[in-house]
């Protein structure tokens, strides 16, 4: 267990043992990122017990699933984690794919992770921008969103929608690339480095910024496995684990990219893992670019996808946010029988309890900004 | 191509737990290179405890339920789990109905607290030694299952309405069509209100005779 910074049962000027109280912590709340509530056993300013209570975005996705044929479900992916729709779709249409049998095109895999890594800059970005005005930094949001108003652009330009992208079928890709959008890209791709460059100058060496968070809910590793932890929280304890590394899916085998890790697993390591991912994620975007093939982007396949009787299939991806999964059982018919989403959101939130006893109110903030969670993905 | 299932009792991690819990191991199939275990309910924390400290599988991906209401017992309770040695996943699987609980693995991986959670809020599917079997996305005292393939997709009347009265006259999709999924047993039938007695008229007071 991660070693608190504070003795809760010490005597100091913020304790005043005996004054027990209880308070909820959200949902309506504009740190939790969402309707997240927890409830806090609080002792003055220092946290003894958390409790969180979710469910208050919970939509019935999985029964949704069940509804629909294969190609109807990609919009239900889209509105879980809704700042990511393209790692979602990725992992969901993977998961067809496996259940069904379909080889995708290698233009088809090479657009998908274009577009998957952009989304990583951007659900990063998002992610950089709320944590920091949570701490009191106001400055980076207004630069982070200056360059995921550019991501946004690029696939409006792709597939219509900013958000809800809706972007990947079951076998391929709905639209080829508009002309002039690799050019696009590539000059996006080519100055965001400079950008994150901007955004480490006003963080990475600022003493306010590490003041709050060196040393903020620091997760050992083997604390880390232990409660499932995956991406960039699990990266930031040290431990080299990535799903594009490790099981390569799409065109990750065939570009060159490093896993970037932290060393004490506390919020300003995380911070730094996740500014590095964006810089690789543009690593991968340029080579992906350079080595785009042509042909189909489509496989072929019958028009109403039909799984085999009593099969299952799992399909993990590591998303923005850590694995992405989705367990699907076929019956022989259009629909899926039984759709199950590994979501990371809800899975990583099981730690923050762990995280923040002992900790003061105000690095519960920061520590549920370092989970990066959203909410439409833990409650599904 | 659609994948198949092929037996895999030759796959050496398969037959190293079925010489170790023999009976156990109910079944070894792959399907596209996932090897699927039927594990016997029992026994489930005992072979999730070996695989883990005999076969170093760390990390427990995710758990999850699945109803086959024509199949007795009608529900699967599904483990993935990841070696990072081995760099491997494999499926455990486990079947019990809705009156039999199945052991929990809280105590091999701690991750498996809320994914068990959620089973048994959509499911019904108890855990024993499980240390907060409570209902997690849906709220307590809410009536129902909602992912048993029994359960209507347009929901139920939960009674939980602000205005129950507007929505039991309105007659939408939720209350009133007969779709509503009421168990047996645990939905108190509303009795019939009484009918409001008669109101007798009250004799009139004799007027008091005038003085």
């Amino acid at each position: 267990m991660a070693e608190p910074i504070v003795d809760p049962t010490a005597s100091d000027a913020l304790f005043d043992p005996g004054e027990e109280m209880e308070l909820n912590f959200g949902p309506q709340h504009p740190s939790t990122h969402g309707v997240l509530r927890l409830k806090l056993k609080v002792d003055g300013e220092r946290i003894l017990d958390c409790y969180p209570i979710i469910g208050y975005l919970h939509r019935g996705t999985e029964k949704l699933f069940e509804l629909h044929p294969f190609f109807q479900n990609v919009p239900h992916t889209d509105r879980m984690d809704y700042v990511a729709a393209a790692t979602n779709n990725l992992a969901y249409v993977g998961a067809v794919e496996k259940l069904v049998g379909l080889t995708v095109p290698p233009r088809a895999r090479y657009i998908r992770t274009i577009l998957a890594e952009l989304q990583r800059i951007s659900s990063h970005l998002l992610w950089l921008a709320t944590h920091a005005i949570d701490i009191g930094a106001m400055t980076p949001f207004f630069y982070c969103f200056r360059e995921r108003e550019q991501v946004l652009d690029l696939f409006e330009q792709y597939c219509g929608a900013r958000l809800t992208l809706n972007c990947m079928r079951p076998g391929g890709l709905p639209h080829d690339l508009p002309v002039g959008w690799t050019d696009t890209c590539r000059a996006f791709a080519d100055k965001f480095p400079s950008k994150v460059d901007e955004y480490e100058e006003l963080l990475t060496d600022n003493r306010i910024w590490k003041k709050r968070t060196v040393g903020i809910g620091v997760l050992a590793p083997d604390v880390a496995i232990d409660y499932g932890i995956t991406g960039p929280m699990l990266r930031g304890s040290g431990v080299d684990w990535d799903l594009r590394k490790a099981m390569p899916y799409e065109a990750y085998g065939e570009v060159e990219f490093d896993v970037p890790l932290g060393k004490n697993g506390d919020t300003y390591d995380r911070y730094l893992v996740r500014m590095a991912e964006m810089r690789q994620a543009n690593r991968i975007i340029l080579q992906c670019l350079e080595k785009l093939p042509a042909g189909p982007i489509m496989a072929k396949r019958p028009r109403v996808l039909k799984s085999g009787k009593d099969t299952e299939a799992y399909h993990g991806i590591e998303g923005p946010k850590g694995e992405i999964g989705f367990y699907i059982v076929g019956d022989g018919t259009p629909n899926p029988y039984r759709c199950h989403v590994r979501a990371p959101s809800f899975i990583n939130l099981q730690v923050v309890p762990e995280l923040s006893r002992g900790m003061l109110i105000a690095d519960l903030v920061a520590i549920v900004g370092t989970t990066d969670i959203v909410l439409g993905e833990v409650d599904r | 191509m659609l994948p198949e299932w092929h037996d895999a009792a030759g796959d050496p991690l398969a037959a190293a737990l079925k010489e170790e819990f023999g009976e156990a191991i109910e079944s070894a199939r792959t399907l596209a290179g996932d090897l699927t275990l039927a594990v016997r309910r029992d026994a489930v924390a005992q072979v999730a405890a070996a695989l883990k400290a005999k076969h170093r599988f760390t990390y427990l991906v995710d758990v999850c339920g699945a109803d086959y209401p024509k199949r007795t017992p009608r529900f699967d309770v599904v483990y993935h789990l990841h070696s990072f040695e081995a760099n491997r996943r494999i499926r455990l699987k486990v079947t019990t109905d809705e009156a039999t609980p199945v052991p929990s693995v809280t105590g091999v991986w701690r991750v498996a607290n809320w994914p068990e959670r959620e089973v048994y809020d959509m499911y019904g599917v108890r855990f024993t030694g499980h240390p907060d079997m409570t209902r997690i996305l849906l709220w307590e005292g809410f009536n129902g299952y909602p992912l048993r393939k029994d359960f209507p997709i347009e929901g139920i009347d939960t009674g939980a309405a602000i205005y129950p009265e507007y929505y039991t006259q309105t007659a939408g999709p939720v209350a009133g069509t007969g779709t509503g999924w009421k168990p047996a047993g645990t939905v108190k039938p509303t009795p019939p209100k009484p009918p409001a007695p008669a109101v007798a008229p009250k004799p009139a007071p004799e007027k008091e005779p005038a003085t």
